[in-house]
């Protein structure tokens, strides 16, 4: 929903533009040196147990047999049925289709929107053209509009062209970030010298060339926490996927919704299907779940 | 629109190599595109954004104003402001409105008190702090789908792990489903799950940024650290505050994959009991198929939307103005 939003910040055209070059400027005090006391751990280590056990409990109940969840003390560790649900998931629910299907919107979605937002938010930070002021405004507004509100058009607009249960349907909107192309304005207006710009059109470099050879490394970090956050954000996109799609062309939120309305009662075959669903997100977090924490807490300062 | 018209030149250069010898036509097609070439850039973006992002924003608001049928939905038949008077005399808007605004109080404000502790706990000196950051912020990686079936589970009324609990404490079991407190509670616990450590990294940042002499100053004052909190971190993280707020609204105001798939229904619960606004919208358009209807409901949430964050920002300036005169 709103987690790919940016807080408004101070508009920051009144950074003097003869801040030196690739240096970013640091933010206020560097962490408080204040040690945390066993008190900390304590409630830190209960807010962790409570992030984490969800996750246990559906390895727990994806795990065991449907007699089992219906006991009562109910049992706290895993048991042997494990393959046995996921095979009877991905018979009955077609999940293997369901993460094939979302891995290839969540793709499309991330390359199409790091692109397009790279080279709008290049436009905007360095760029100068008539209503760039205006335009730019027109998309923060936008931000904060949840897309939500915008289906019942857009879903007549879908039916129109007939893209009803295809997966245009769901990537095209899904390329509209208005959060990333404010998110790489920033990066850039922070990371791009004028300088660099200014030198390699000395030297006779169109714009197109000046994007690819000095835009693109430079911009390459932000490219990628923006890509990291439009891949969890697309996965994990349940509206209009529900409404676009169905069964016979599902994303994972869409085999998830199936799962959880009353097709299947076997309630351990529902969690091995969540399961399923949310391994592949988890493995992202797993792998690159530092860089995630530090894009969102960029993007909270950012500006 | 000569938006589009950029967008098919393609981001090209000149060919030449820097301002040669001035041969009158190609120098005015090299400045000619010099002026252009910027819309090439923002060209894919606008084309997307104008045609699934702010085409279907203002059409609601015409749709609204028509009969449209799922089935058909190229049909259009003037109804005026029929839809929203039919709007305003369904008993299940005001319950699902009222929902909407119980469980939006439920869950957000919970949420953020939580976060703002954990921030301050994080913001120590703390072993594996990295670790802790990424394990914190695990729930927001996961779907409302896949979150709200496990909460489903745990929430059971006959074998679920809470019920459990709460009898080896000694209480009555709860039906989370049926009454209408207790079922948004469990919807809001999903949302305050999910939400919290996101949230609170959030805080962390705007703590971080927070100069550190002020801290300095006021332990030089013999100012406790729940001074310090009060009076240094609370008013350095106000913008902050304030982000989180507007945000956790709006998320509250469209809140619908937790009351939809809690019990799967897309009544909210027998009696709605937990519907809320954004699932009475789905309801009436793709379970009624009165997609009119459905776009009423939905430029009644975005008014919500407008007003709530409006009210917002202006009880935040006015404390900010109490605050600078005092």
């Amino acid at each position: 929903m709103t987690a790919l939003a940016a807080p408004p910040t101070a508009p920051e055209t009144g950074r003097p533009p003869q801040d030196p070059p690739g240096k970013r400027v640091r933010k206020g005090g560097a962490g408080r040196t204040m040690k945390g006391g066993w008190l900390s751990y304590v409630i830190l280590g209960f807010a962790l147990l409570i992030s984490a056990f969800p996750f246990y409990w559906t390895i727990v109940a994806a795990s065991r047999s449907n007699a089992d969840l219906a006991q009562v003390p109910p049992s706290l560790l895993p048991g042997p049925n494990l393959i046995k649900n996921f095979e009877q998931v991905l018979e009955e629910a077609d999940i293997g289709k369901a993460l094939l299907n979302s891995l290839i919107v969540s793709s499309s979605i991330t390359l199409g929107t790091v692109l397009c937002c790279t080279l709008a938010g290049f436009a905007f930070a360095k760029l100068k053209f008539r209503g760039r002021g205006a335009l730019l405004t027109l998309t923060i507004g936008t931000m904060m509009i949840p897309p939500q509100l915008g289906v019942i058009p857009l879903f007549m607009l879908i039916a129109e062209l007939q893209w009803v249960n295809q997966l245009q349907a769901v990537i095209l909107p899904g390329l509209v970030s208005a959060f990333g192309v404010f998110f790489m304005r920033q990066y850039l207006v922070q990371s791009l010298p004028d300088e660099l710009i200014e030198a390699a059109r000395v030297d006779g470099a169109s714009t197109a060339r000046i994007f690819w050879s000095i835009v693109i490394p430079i911009a390459r970090p932000g490219m990628a926490v923006l890509g990291m956050l439009t891949f969890m954000t697309a996965w994990n996109d349940f509206f209009w996927p529900i409404i676009a799609l169905s069964s016979q062309e599902p994303t994972v939120q869409v085999a998830l919704r199936q799962l959880g309305g009353g097709y299947v009662n076997d309630q351990s075959v529902i969690m091995a299907g969540t399961l399923l669903g949310t391994l592949p997100v988890l493995l992202v977090f797993g792998l690159l779940g530092r860089q995630i924490v530090g894009g969102i807490m960029q993007g909270a300062v950012k500006g | 629109m000569s938006l589009t018209a950029t967008a098919k030149a393609g981001p090209r250069g000149p060919a030449s190599t820097g301002p040669g010898p001035d041969d009158g036509r190609a120098a005015t097609l090299r400045r000619t595109w010099r002026k252009a070439s910027p819309y090439a850039y923002i060209a894919p973006f606008f084309t997307l954004f104008l045609a699934f992002g702010l085409f279907p924003l203002l059409y609601t608001a015409f749709v609204s104003l028509y009969r449209v049928e799922l089935q058909t939905s190229g049909e259009m038949e003037w109804r005026g402001i029929a839809n929203y008077t039919a709007l305003f005399t369904d008993e299940y808007f005001w319950i699902s409105l009222r929902n909407t605004f119980t469980i939006g109080v439920l869950s957000t404000v919970p949420q953020l008190a939580m976060a703002l502790g954990l921030a301050h706990l994080l913001n120590y000196k703390l072993r594996g702090r990295t670790f802790i950051r990424t394990a914190i912020l695990l729930p927001y990686a996961t779907s409302v789908a896949a979150a709200t079936l496990v909460f489903a589970q745990l929430f059971g009324r006959d074998f679920g792990l809470i019920n459990y609990v709460i009898g080896l404490v000694g209480f009555d079991p709860v039906d989370w489903q049926t009454g209408t407190v207790a079922s948004q509670i469990a919807v809001s616990t999903i949302v305050i799950w999910r939400w919290t450590g996101y949230n609170a990294l959030i805080y962390l940042a705007g703590m971080q940024s927070i100069p550190h002499e002020l801290y300095e100053a006021a332990e030089m004052d013999g100012a406790s650290r729940w001074r310090q909190f009060v009076h240094v971190t609370l008013p350095g993280l106000r913008p902050t505050i304030i982000f989180t707020v507007i945000i956790s609204t709006i998320g509250a105001t469209q809140l619908f994959g937790e009351p939809l798939l809690f019990e799967g229904s897309i009544s909210g619960g027998i009696s709605h009991q937990y519907q809320t606004l954004g699932l009475y919208m789905y309801e009436q358009g793709w379970g009624f198929f009165h997609l009119g209807r459905a776009a009423a409901i939905a430029w009644v949430m975005f008014v919500l939307i407008v007003v709530l964050v409006g009210v917002n920002a202006l009880i935040a300036r006015r404390r900010a103005r109490k605050e600078a005169g005092r």
